[in-house]
């Protein structure tokens, strides 16, 4: 037994170096190194396929017509799929978000910082609470729009007031404020 | 494994010899499920629940694989496909449906009542961990999988559904967001969420049959545990499992399976939600979301977070509702008492029951619309279902003094005949037991 297990490593002393490295070893890392790369890059396509396709991405711009929304009112409209909420604000919804300090806020933005210049009195935010997504409730007529006149989230409590930001219930942050830009006074386009 | 009195497989059939000496599979099932398992001979009707659990994960994919035949996976086509071909135009379409619903619930059902067991009996200690753990995977499958059917019809607690329990994803800080649109492979629940979605409620059962056999594997290395928790020591303390147990399980499978077919023929809605029969609507959200009635506790917990403490309430209740279930894989740590039995752990049984009120009163505010009352009660019972598990068990099981332990399954349960006690098969008793007996 003791021959054979000799003649068995024979040939890998012989090969290794003065430094104690087998030719054998070297061919092990390399194998297995070319394996797990090659096995990594494979999960690449297998990843990004859950990714958002390139027809939903194509979705990512609207144009909206808001010539029709009388202060006071408000539309629902989708962005991504997303149902987006584009308010026109009274004066006094204007001057109670700004009544409030900074400093009882979770999440604190004034107004200003929420709308476009010049365009103080409309608000575009999506409709998706940002505790777990529902729709909250106040943008359309004789819906709860909750103790702090702006929204009201049905699913669990969430309550935002007119410059749609958090101010009790479980919701970490504001009602999100998209990107857009007005085309003209009356179109805006969202994405 | 198992013990050595075990019966050998001596198939007296050619044709079974033939295909064992080539492929012992009849060999397996036999020593598995059949006269070559031995089990204790003391089981009550709360050791029926895994059988029962096999037979309506059998059931699910039955009626799954063939409803796929008729389901589009589409936004636009999902929802008539359920609700107008499948239940009204396929032929025994809306049995199949209905089967299909209501099997998800019975699944749940005797699941729980096993899991219960397994907490009542301590079958989470050693050396069976494994098994409980791979019960627990088993759970958490069973969960994912669920929540995924439900999204299937594409109605407004589905939709909704979705967006909720995907929501979750986004309460953790940086990846949260870019993990949700991932995940949903858009920006909302939409086409591409229902197609990975129906993929996968069609591949995790048969990944849950896969980890069910480990599981039984698992289980079959100890041996099936007891209601006294007490170590099979002779041949007198077991049953083969074959015919004495197939027969109980048959005939309280029956009984099950024709209370499934009453509320499957009667109330087949009773355990649904009426709003997932109006089309989805990415645009509404329905007054009042609640998952499936065996999801309840688990919302409770995730709704009973409303204040911020250096982490968002958000993520407290997502850390929580996952917690909860994760807690359950320390379970045989926790419990350090070396008595597994709850029927001899005087102190543990009662707070046992109090865990179980505690769940059902979960189970009651997480499905009920929230009001002040409400979340301060779930809030409450919240608080003590980890109280429970965390400080209630470590110390009971440190302080606790046990009752005196029968010195063996077949003294626990029989009264000293010979005859009584013999070994399944062998009518007189064997040299050596007069002296035991008694």
């Amino acid at each position: 037994m003791a021959t054979k297990a000799q003649s068995a490593e024979g040939p890998a002393t012989t090969e290794s170096g003065g430094d104690g490295v087998r030719r054998r070893d070297f061919l092990n890392v390399a194998a297995v190194s070319f394996a797990g790369v090659g096995a990594v890059a494979t999960l690449g396509p297998l990843i990004v396929q859950m990714s958002p396709s390139a027809d939903v991405l194509a979705l990512s711009t609207t144009e909206i017509d808001i010539s029709k929304v009388q202060p006071g009112q408000g539309i629902k409209t989708q962005w991504r799929k997303q149902p987006v909420f584009v308010r026109n604000l009274t004066p006094k919804e204007i001057a109670d978000a700004d009544k409030v300090s900074l400093s009882d806020l979770r999440d604190p933005e004034t107004l200003a910082q929420r709308t476009k210049p010049g365009h103080k009195n409309w608000l575009i935010t999506l409709g998706v609470c940002t505790h777990l997504g529902c729709v909250p409730l106040g943008i359309g007529d004789g819906e709860n729009k909750g103790p702090y006149g702006g929204y009201f989230c049905p699913c669990h409590g969430s309550m935002y007031d007119t410059a749609a930001r958090i101010r009790q219930g479980p919701a970490p942050k504001n009602l999100m404020v998209p990107d857009y830009k007005f085309l003209s006074p009356t179109t805006v386009q969202i994405g | 494994m198992s013990f050595s009195w075990a019966r050998p497989y001596e198939p007296k059939n050619p044709v079974m010899r033939w295909i064992d000496e080539r492929l012992p599979l009849p060999r397996l099932v036999y020593g598995a499920i059949g006269g070559g398992y031995p089990v204790p001979r003391n089981l009550n009707y709360f050791w029926n629940f895994g059988v029962l659990a096999g037979i309506f994960l059998t059931i699910q994919i039955v009626t799954g694989i063939v409803l796929a035949m008729h389901y589009f996976a589409t936004t636009d086509g999902a929802f008539n496909s359920v609700n107008q071909l499948i239940m009204r135009d396929v032929n025994a379409g809306w049995l199949l449906r209905y089967a299909h619903m209501n099997g998800a619930s019975f699944f749940f059902i005797v699941t729980y009542i096993h899991i219960f067991r397994g907490l009542y009996y301590g079958s989470y200690k050693a050396p069976r961990e494994l098994v409980w753990m791979l019960g627990l995977v088993i759970y958490l499958l069973m969960m994912a999988t669920a929540f995924m059917g439900y999204v299937l019809p594409w109605g407004q607690m589905s939709y909704w559904g979705a967006q909720v329990i995907t929501g979750f994803f986004s309460a953790f800080p940086l990846i949260g967001e870019p993990l949700r649109v991932w995940l949903l492979g858009g920006y909302a629940p939409d086409q591409a969420a229902l197609t990975r979605f129906f993929s996968l409620h069609y591949l995790l059962p048969f990944v849950i049959a896969g980890v069910v056999i480990l599981h039984i594997w698992a289980l079959h290395i100890p041996g099936s545990g007891n209601p006294t928790g007490v170590d099979v020591k002779t041949e007198r303390d077991t049953l083969p499992f074959h015919p004495f147990y197939t027969a109980k399980d048959g005939w309280f499978a029956a009984f099950v399976l024709l209370t499934y077919a009453v509320v499957t023929y009667f109330a087949p809605d009773y355990l649904g939600h009426p709003d997932n029969y109006i089309p989805a609507n990415p645009l509404a959200t329905p007054a009042h979301i609640v998952p499936e009635w065996y999801f309840w506790p688990f919302y409770a917990i995730l709704r009973s977070f409303t204040i911020d403490f250096i982490l968002p309430a958000k993520l407290w209740g997502v850390l929580a509702m996952f917690g909860s279930i994760l807690l359950l894989f320390f379970l045989p740590w926790l419990d350090k008492s070396p008595v597994r039995s709850g029927a001899y752990r005087p102190v543990f049984k009662r707070f046992f029951w109090l865990l179980v009120i505690d769940v059902l009163i979960l189970g009651y505010v997480g499905g009920a619309p929230l009001n002040w009352w409400r979340t301060a009660l779930g809030q409450l019972a919240s608080a003590y279902y980890f109280v429970h598990f965390l400080v209630i068990l470590p110390l009971v099981s440190a302080f606790e003094t046990p009752e005196q332990l029968p010195t063996s399954i077949s003294d626990s349960v029989l009264h000293g005949e010979e005859a009584e006690a013999a070994p399944a098969g062998q009518t007189k008793p064997r040299r050596g037991s007069v002296a035991t007996a008694g």
